[in-house]
């Protein structure tokens, strides 16, 4: 036999056997693929099952210790819990709930409407050439460590906002109605300056989403918009902000999810008040998240760390109920302006 | 148009950044020993205590590494003592710096060779201690001071304990309150709303503080409803900021004209804080060094299990607001390699880490302490029999 030939009929061999043979691999990759994917979906779900069955078993010998209701008050003093007694509960959380929520509230108050702005400057007005530089610069905002966020709030922030003291103190505070929120003495470390150095930690996460959903506005309808004579501000409001609204909601949401959970910067600029709940903004606070911060390394009284889980199952909840309420009003507004399509 | 448009904003962005740089000072390492002394005080450069040797002979047949975990105040010390013994004899000696509560539950579970405690254990935690009785070795010797921010004022405003507890209780809420000016009457104080700012976290600073507080204050045990609750690592603040950590509560003070707090002697000498002077028992202001500290520790009463407290001490020249770290052993060793390591390192602090304590601005402990210490070491046990030899 000619050495080509056998070459060749060796050739066919080994490409029909190469045929089969990725055929049967084909099959049991895609069912080794398959089971991956299938077990790290489980993973995922008993990692989150696994989480939360820890927190609460945790924080059990507290809750049954003082009663469930008996955290639902304003005032955390571990100095003054003792093993015998359970009644007051010294761990009250009610403060902790209220401070994460105003702060995170406050900061979507600021970061939303500029979050969205800066997407918008993005998309709709900036120069091409600046886009990719301008949303590069945002995204890195999102790297920034947290822990520096703080340090520039103790830095720059807090005596940026001092000399703003005698305004409120003395102009908002006599507002009837609001003016309470706005009650001195001003120290710099509040409430206020949490919210600001939340609200520049979220921007990112807005700014980000807000952008991609502008992206997706279809080309036809700023096309009817321009063909009418709209100018730009008209083509945005008419077209692109109406397409986008559940959209912007959605990424207002995840931001919110952010602020919820923030730790260090938070408790960096505060100022830490655990005993009550201050309605001034000017005032001190504390979060669930910072008062884990502050108190786990340390916690060395009764029902103490326990107590502190209970705290962390409370924002747990509180994350939970705000991503249910904002996939519930993200699908609404979807169905409602007819985005499906 | 456009490119100026945009210049405007990324000038903007340029000077903001440059102010926050310039705002951050202080963090410059202050590796000086020793603070100028003021006048009728005995602070000045910081010398090594002369101790006699201990007597304890290095042991062979140790293992070649150490664990332990607690206290973070004496962290930076402890790290020194682990490289500098670990150069001397090749001993791997790796601390943990978890704060005193996790020591105490690390060493009450077994699970490292030495816990660290800025406080002794209470009898209810030596009770739950698994490997039987624990000995409290001390190590160096600490100070918690006021600091203040306040123009024109530097280091040497004077207060006493009673008048610090009304300030931290909320019960005087200015600088000019007569009764911080009747203690300053050279001083020219401004009509200024005073910021408290405490501890965050639970602390040993705070417990040294507020121990303080309810020795020498009975307005501050009033407020807080109590001794029981007006001394601890963390108690429920009237009034104030919370700043996390030593550097949480500087940054605050260092932020707020008007603002006063408490930080570690430490920590305070190498960022070169104003520092206000405590009246002490015997009636003195006392200007906060490791002078001072160590006369604290000469005028206090040391038990025989060495669970003390040397604040509100007597002594003409002693800090009042003074405490201790200690290392807690246990008094029956198992393992005998281990035992023999434990011996060795505790001994080598003994006669060559105290000598290196204040080139990081710690007080080394008086002699009399040493001596008690050393004798403790002495009595470590190995299935009956002592280890030392």
């Amino acid at each position: 036999m000619p050495k080509g030939k056998a070459k060749e009929v060796a050739r066919a061999e080994t490409s029909s056997l190469a045929l089969q043979l990725s055929k049967k691999r084909r099959i049991t990759g895609d069912a080794i693929f398959a089971n991956l994917n299938r077990a790290s979906g489980i993973a995922v779900i008993a990692l989150l099952i696994a989480m939360i069955w820890f927190v609460l078993s945790e924080a059990t010998p507290s809750l049954r210790h003082y009663g469930i209701f008996s955290f639902f008050h304003t005032r955390w003093a571990p100095s003054e819990a003792s093993l015998a007694s359970s009644s007051p509960n010294p761990y009250g959380i009610v403060q902790f709930i209220y401070g994460t929520a105003i702060v995170s509230i406050i900061a979507m108050v600021i970061s939303v409407p500029v979050g969205v702005g800066v997407a918008l400057f993005i998309s709709e007005v900036c120069p091409k050439k600046l886009k990719k530089t301008l949303t590069t610069l945002t995204e890195l905002l999102a790297a920034v460590p947290s822990v520096v966020y703080g340090f520039w709030g103790i830095a720059v922030l807090v005596p940026a906002l001092r000399p703003a003291a005698g305004f409120m103190e003395n102009t908002l505070a006599k507002i009837p109605g609001v003016g309470g929120f706005f009650e001195g003495p001003f120290f710099g470390f509040s409430i206020l300056a949490a919210s600001v150095v939340l609200s520049i930690m979220v921007l990112p996460t807005v700014i980000a989403i807000s952008r991609e959903v502008f992206s997706t506005v279809p080309r036809d309808h700023r096309e009817a918009a321009i063909a009418l004579g709209g100018t730009r501000w008209e083509v945005i409001r008419t077209a692109v902000l109406p397409y986008s609204r559940s959209g912007v909601v959605g990424a207002s949401f995840l931001g919110l999810g952010r602020a919820l959970g923030e730790t260090i910067a938070v408790t960096m600029v505060i100022g830490n008040s655990v005993l009550g709940i201050s309605w001034s903004i000017l005032g001190q606070g504390a979060t669930l998240a910072s008062v884990i911060a502050n108190e786990f390394t340390e916690a060395n009284q009764p029902f103490h760390i326990e107590s502190l889980f209970v705290a962390g199952f409370a924002l747990m909840i509180l994350t939970l109920v705000v991503n249910v309420i904002a996939r519930v009003i993200v699908a609404r507004m979807g169905a409602a302006t007819g985005r499906a399509s | 148009m456009t490119r100026v448009r945009l210049v405007t904003p990324l000038l903007m962005v340029v000077v903001l950044l440059m102010a926050a740089c310039g705002q951050i000072d202080g963090l410059s390492d202050g590796s000086q020993t020793g603070i100028e002394a003021g006048e009728g005080q005995i602070c000045g450069l910081n010398s090594s205590p002369s101790f006699a040797p201990s007597g304890i002979e290095k042991l062979d047949g140790g293992s070649n590494s150490l664990s332990g975990a607690g206290a973070t105040f004496p962290a930076p010390i402890y790290s020194l003592w682990a490289s500098e013994y670990k150069k001397a004899t090749g001993v791997e000696v790796a601390y943990q710096s978890i704060g005193s509560g996790g020591g105490v539950k690390q060493i009450s579970e077994q699970t490292v060779d030495f816990g660290a405690s800025d406080a002794p254990m209470k009898d209810t935690e030596l009770s739950k201690a698994k490997g039987g009785p624990v000995l409290h070795i001390p190590t160096v010797l600490g100070a918690v001071v006021p600091t203040y921010k306040l123009k024109g004022h530097g280091s040497g405003l004077k207060f006493t304990g009673e008048v610090l507890g009304k300030i931290f209780a909320g019960q005087i809420t200015r600088w000019d309150d007569k009764e911080i000016v009747d203690l300053n009457p050279d001083a020219i104080l401004p009509s200024l709303p005073i910021a408290v700012v405490h501890r965050s976290d639970g602390s040993g600073t705070t417990d040294i503080w507020t121990n303080y507080l309810t020795a020498a204050s009975p307005s501050w045990v009033a407020a807080l409803g109590g001794n029981d609750k007006s001394a601890g690592k963390e108690v429920a603040w009237p009034v104030g900021i919370g700043g996390k950590g030593n550097e949480g509560v500087s940054a605050a003070v260092g932020q707020t004209e008007g603002a006063i707090g408490y930080v570690e002697l430490s920590f305070a000498i190498e960022q070169r804080l104003s520092v206000g002077w405590v009246k002490n028992r015997a009636g003195k202001f006392v200007q906060p060094c490791i002078a001072t500290v160590t006369a604290a520790a000469q005028g206090a009463k040391i038990p025989d299990d060495l669970r003390f407290s040397i604040v509100d001490a007597d002594g003409p020249d002693a800090y009042p607001v003074s405490g201790a770290t200690w290392l807690l052993v246990y008094e029956n060793q198992t393992d005998e390699a281990k035992a023999k390591t434990l011996v060795n390192f505790l001994a080598w602090i003994m006669d060559e880490g105290e000598m290196t304590a204040s080139t990081l601005n710690y007080a080394p402990i008086s002699t009399a302490l040493r001596d008690k210490a050393v004798a403790k070491i002495k009595g470590i046990k190995l299935n009956g029999a002592p280890v030392a030899a």
